[in-house]
């Protein structure tokens, strides 16, 4: 089994701020991320796809359909947006890096079935830096089902 | 217990399969099918897998894995035209893929004979793709 992984950047803003919650308690929980015109972060996101090596090309994925995938599944939709704002599944959802690498879970396992129909390629992990010290990796234990 | 060493080497590479035209070849692998050939700065990281050794203290002597690594992959690798110079890539298109299973095969046996397990390979194209190797693969 081999494993592709391709990073890939964005530039995006965000305050976290938990709608239900007081002020005050925002700024307990998030400190100066709840600052209320928000802040801007470079991320980077790691796609690892697996699978076994085609026998003719020699790869498990083709490189330019795993960029279109991510680029039109996740970076054009997300890159140099304020989360907050303009990202509809955070209107309501605090816009912390665990509930992003969530949503552009589920975004990329929506567009799959138009990039990758019938491969045995399966979707095998993400990994999300915030900053170069904040990193958060989903495991994707039910890779195997979905997609 | 895992530990990996890495180590670095730098070859050049076609990505393109004699049996499909330029405009296929093209297709498939973009720039990487340019005829004359490109390199990268691989970087390898070789992870065993072993028990440590309750007088010692180490689950492998790291000198000798990087002996391993120097003798088995760096010496045949490093600063050469891998489709022209290393096979089987004058048969096996070179793409990350091959090369990290390939230098899986190369490493195997001689990690066993430290008395370790080869746990994975995992070789980094450039800084924004690498790919791994878990298990050995049929050839």
């Amino acid at each position: 089994m081999t494993t592709l992984t391709k990073r890939y950047g964005f530039a995006a803003s965000h305050r976290l701020c938990a709608p239900s919650l007081s002020e005050e308690r925002n700024r307990e929980i998030f400190g100066k991320c709840a600052n209320p015109f928000g802040h801007g972060h470079n991320y980077s996101l790691e796609v690892s796809v697996e699978g076994d090596p085609d026998p003719r090309s020699g790869m498990v994925v083709q490189r330019s359909a795993l960029d279109s995938w991510v680029h039109s599944a996740v970076i054009r939709r997300i890159d140099h947006t304020h989360l907050n704002s303009e990202i509809a599944e955070f209107a309501k959802l605090v816009p912390t890096s665990e509930n992003l690498l969530v949503v552009i879970e589920g975004w990329l396992r929506a567009a799959w079935p138009d990039y990758f129909p019938g491969q045995s390629l399966r979707l095998a992990s993400l990994r999300l830096e915030e900053t170069p010290r904040n990193s958060f990796r989903s495991a994707l234990t039910a890779a195997t089902d979905l997609p | 217990m895992l530990i990996t060493r890495k180590a670095e080497f730098s070859a050049s590479h076609v990505c393109s399969n004699a049996e499909l035209s330029a405009e296929e070849n093209e297709r498939l692998y973009g720039i990487e099918s340019r005829p004359s050939g490109h390199g990268h700065n691989y970087v390898l990281e070789v992870t065993v897998r072993g028990d440590v050794n309750p007088v010692h203290g180490m689950v492998l002597d790291l000198k000798e894995l990087k002996e391993v690594i120097r003798e088995n992959v760096l010496d045949i690798y490093d600063h050469r035209f891998l489709n022209r110079e290393v096979p089987p890539f004058d048969k096996v298109v070179p793409t990350a893929e091959n090369i990290a299973g390939d230098i899986w095969h190369r490493l195997d046996e001689p990690i066993g004979r430290l008395g370790s397990k080869l746990h994975s390979v995992r070789l980094h194209e450039s800084d924004d793709l690498f790919v791994e190797v878990c298990e050995p693969r049929a050839t």
